[in-house]
């Protein structure tokens, strides 16, 4: 199975590689020069590749495998740079204790970050080959020529990169002055490669970390409080330590898990305790139907995301709005799942996690656990789509918890349905109040923005004090979360994509980020930019009514980026836009446009509505999308990521939100928080804009936000109703329907 | 806690679990099948579906004692990776997949649907395959794989 194939390789692979950054600390010049991507904080070229002398090469990643393919495409840079087929590559992906520190797997950034750095080092390594080839061959490294690894010279003499391959070979600090092949010269880069883990996925290959066997692996699961703020009267736990199985039941302040040999007797166990406990739970969450006006009576921390002054034509029109949007769950298909496994002696400990990023994790864990950071590993092994923090980092600090009741003894411990809906860390609920300045040209002479949220980054390894791992929480003594801190501009947090990419003159943008909230809050798809793309681009539509002009052209009459003029010229051509159409009452269309955090994939978005007026049921017939995700690395996967981020955010747009009670979370099932079902799904046709000599850009969190706003300005097409808050379902629009 | 008898993929097994145990939890641990897969324990997902007996059924909620004498097909009663069924050639074929958690579903949902309807229609896929719950958004190359096999076979 792959975990254990990793196990495996790890002990070989741990005495070839001098692991890098402690080392590299030492010896790393005052100065050292800025080198690309992931490779300015892992510096030496052993860190991420090893070629073999018996013909394989190992790429060592510290981005990990989410289900978007970014290994793969990973794997696709390294062979191009190294000039060798790509089944001679093992990848190894986020481990503490053989991968380069990479950070989160998260923010869209595996290509620009991690593929940037594979392809410097992957160039280097084949110059270093070359270099020594060329000394063997007789010959200048300028004439040399490689195919899958073996290096010809013009004589015809040749030798193989296996036969030059030597211990220590790359045992050096990266200089990134071999040069990264040009794209015309690319052959694995920018092709459909398929992707590496679908096989397995497909016929029941062990790939998940919830098919992790090991010898003599237990069972656990938890039990969580009703809310996050009950409190524990009294238990008896007597009589679940009896139940058949059990092997330790654990009890620290409010955390409260058990252990058993068989899974489905950790689950009859989890209910007996759940059962054997009296918790006091007073209301302690707003008023569902008040949440938004709730949220911004709350205290906010406000900081200017950015501010534009000019001189500009005189207003003739003002328009301002506000919109909303609520808690969205992560919702992964599978529930979070770790195993875990202390050594007999408790001294050290090995996490095997869907985690987005191993190190952070260790850093929060090693501090609740009080274990030195080298004592505990963390294994990346993929799990369900996460979306981004989910469940994943919590279930590995509680598989811990509960392998330390059983020194010696792996720990498996699968969250169920409710513990995933009603503790993973939802997408905040925000208020957005725009308004804009309209000359008598028609053109936007002032705009303003201010966004209220709780945070959208609360994940572990947050370099403030405190432990961003809930079950940490709740022990008897408890760590506090981190106090959230927005993010700088111009990725942002919760003002991602807040700041428009459109030419105002006059421009102020604020973010008012809650600190602490009714629920808790994380990141999901997009942080913020979803709901901040929901407002801008609806008040775009609004403004572009007011002034008489077609949506589109009224974008591009202020827009003067070069490439996001294309995305939306491609997106109105291939969804053959008709400026003037008219929306019949039940049929409409909408447009939607971003650059993703204002620096990364550029996405134009066109929906087709068709809405139910009797019932208020909305449904997307077809997406038509155009992106400029710079090179693309693999188009197939590329597609996957724009097309799958539609049809998520369409369901977001029409079916999600979070529901709660003042005593608690009452999603706790795919019933109560029903997502996008077959028959629901649009049909979506993408257009890839390639920019082969460009960056390549992360695609994952690229359309949701374009997608939600084409949703809305849809809406107002067909029906002519501007409702400016999500969801939109279908009780919500045949009230506002019936309003209007 | 009485010896069980399951027919999963063509072979007997004897497992010492309690006739209430979900079917899911023996092939997982038991079995050594990853092919059914945990998503929500209540019926709703569909991604621990097997077939019993040729009909699609959600193992999560389905007890071993009632098992006995039926015949069990998992996943990997399909096909092998060396030897592949047309349904899961297809979804390689058409990469459809993201994360794949829930592929499992999909493919023993288009097998039963396959199996009574050789050449469904667009809309019959989508309405055979509404109630497995798809996350990241992969539900239009899903029908093109189940599409795929009606044409490749």
């Amino acid at each position: 199975m792959n975990a254990i194939t990793r196990r495996g390789f790890a002990s070989g692979l741990l005495l070839s590689f001098s692991f890098a950054p402690a080392l590299a600390q030492q010896t790393t010049p005052p100065q050292p020069k800025r080198l690309p991507g992931s490779l300015q904080t892992n510096r030496r070229l052993d860190a991420w590749l090893h070629i073999g002398a018996d013909g394989k090469v190992t790429v060592c990643t510290g981005k990990v495998e989410i289900g978007q393919g970014a290994v793969t495409a990973l794997m696709q840079i390294a062979a191009e740079e190294l000039d060798i087929l790509p089944g001679r590559i093992t990848m190894v992906s986020g481990d503490t204790a053989l991968t380069p520190n990479e950070g989160v797997t998260s923010g869209s950034q595996s290509m620009e970050m991690g593929g940037t750095a594979l392809r410097f080092a992957a160039a280097e390594a084949r110059a270093i080959l070359l270099e020594k080839a060329a000394a063997r061959l007789n010959a200048l490294a300028a004439q040399l020529r490689v195919q899958d690894g073996m290096v010809t010279a013009p004589s015809g003499n040749g030798v193989s990169y296996w036969a030059l391959a030597e211990e220590g070979l790359l045992r050096r600090e990266a200089t990134a002055s071999a040069r990264p092949k040009p794209p015309s010269e690319h052959r694995i880069v920018g092709q459909s490669f398929p992707r590496l883990d679908i096989p397995a996925k497909v016929t029941g290959g062990a790939i998940f970390v919830q098919d992790m066997r090991l010898p003599g692996m237990l069972f656990g699961r938890v039990v969580r409080p009703p809310s996050y703020a009950a409190r524990l009267l009294s238990m008896d736990l007597d009589a679940v330590r009896k139940l058949p199985g059990v092997v330790a039941v654990v009890h620290d302040g409010r955390f409260l898990g058990v252990v058993a040999q068989r899974e489905e007797q950790a689950v009859k166990a989890r209910l007996a305790l759940a059962a054997a406990v009296r918790w006091d739970n007073p209301p302690s969450l707003p008023q569902p139907a008040e949440l938004h006006t709730h949220l911004k009576t709350l205290k906010a921390d406000t900081t200017t995301s950015s501010e534009k002054k000019a001189e500009a034509a005189p207003v003739a029109q003002r328009l301002t709005a506000a919109y909303t949007k609520h808690y969205l769950a992560h919702a992964s298909i599978g529930p979070s799942c770790a195993v875990a496994q202390y050594a007999t002696d408790k001294a050290s400990l090995h996490v095997w996690s869907h985690t987005q990023g191993v190190f952070p994790l260790r850093g929060d864990m090693a501090k609740v656990l009080d274990l030195p950071l080298d004592k505990l590993r963390v294994t990346h092994v993929q799990g369900s789509g996460c979306y981004g923090h989910n469940g994943a980092d919590d279930v590995a600090l509680d598989a811990a918890l509960l392998a330390r009741a059983v020194p010696g003894k792996p720990v498996k411990l699968q969250w169920m349905r409710d513990d995933e809906f009603a503790w993973e860390p939802y997408n905040p609920a925000m208020v957005i109040e725009v308004s804009a300045g309209l000359s008598a040209e028609g053109k936007i002479v002032d705009w303003t923005h201010d966004v209220f949220s709780q945070g959208h980054n609360n994940r572990p390894g947050n370099p403030q004090n405190g432990i961003n791992l809930m079950p940490a929480w709740l022990l008897q003594t408890p760590h506090a979360a981190p106090y959230p801190r927005a993010t700088a501009q111009p990725a942002g947090a919760g003002d991602r994509n807040a700041v428009p990419l459109y030419d105002f003159p006059n421009q102020k943008i604020l973010h008012h980020l809650i600190p602490v909230g009714p629920l808790r809050t994380s990141a999901l798809r997009t942080l913020g930019a979803y709901g901040n793309v929901f407002a801008l681009e609806s008040f775009m539509d609004e403004l572009a009514e007011a002034a008489g002009q077609d949506p589109i052209a009224f974008r591009l009459a202020h827009l003067k980026d070069a490439r996001g003029r294309a995305v939306i010229e491609a997106a109105a051509k291939l969804a053959d836009w008709q400026p003037g159409a008219r929306g019949d009452g039940t049929h409409g269309r909408g447009f939607g446009f971003a650059k993703y955090k204002g620096l990364s994939c550029y996405c134009a978005c066109v929906v087709d509505l068709e809405l139910d007026r009797a019932t208020g049921t909305i449904r997307i017939i077809s997406a038509f999308a155009a992106a400029d995700a710079g090179q693309i690395i693999n188009p197939d996967g590329l597609r996957n990521q724009i097309d799958g981020g539609i049809i998520q955010a369409v369901s977001w747009t029409l079916k999600e939100a979070v529901q709660f009670s003042p005593t608690g979370i009452t999603s706790l099932d795919w019933d109560s928080y029903p997502i996008l079902t077959f028959p629901e799904v649009p049909k979506v046709q993408t257009v890839l804009l390639n920019q082969p000599d460009q960056p390549p850009l992360g695609s994952g969190e690229a359309s949701q936000g374009p997608a939600g706003a084409a949703i809305a300005n849809a809406l107002k097409h067909a029906a002519g109703l501007r409702l400016r808050a999500f969801p939109y379902i279908p009780e919500r629009v045949k009230a506002a329907l019936e309003r209007s | 806690m009485a010896a069980i008898t399951l027919t999963v993929n063509g072979h007997r097994h004897q497992v010492a679990a309690e006739a209430d145990t979900p079917l899911l939890y023996v092939l997982r641990n038991d079995l050594e099948l990853n092919g059914p897969r945990f998503g929500c324990g209540l019926g709703q997902c569909g991604s621990c579906t097997v077939l019993v007996d040729g009909q699609p059924a959600r193992s999560c909620i389905t007890e071993i004692g009632a098992l006995q004498g039926r015949r069990i097909t998992t996943l990997e009663g399909l096909g092998t990776p060396d030897k592949l069924h047309a349904l899961q050639r297809a979804f390689i074929a058409e990469q459809a997949a993201q994360c794949g958690y829930c592929a499992n579903g999909m493919i023993m949902a288009a097998k039963a649907l396959l199996d009574s309807n050789a050449e469904p229609s667009e809309p019959e896929i989508r309405d055979a395959l509404a109630p497995y719950l798809c996350r990241c958004g992969t539900h239009n190359r899903i029908v093109a794989a189940v599409q795929r096999a009606v044409r490749e076979g």
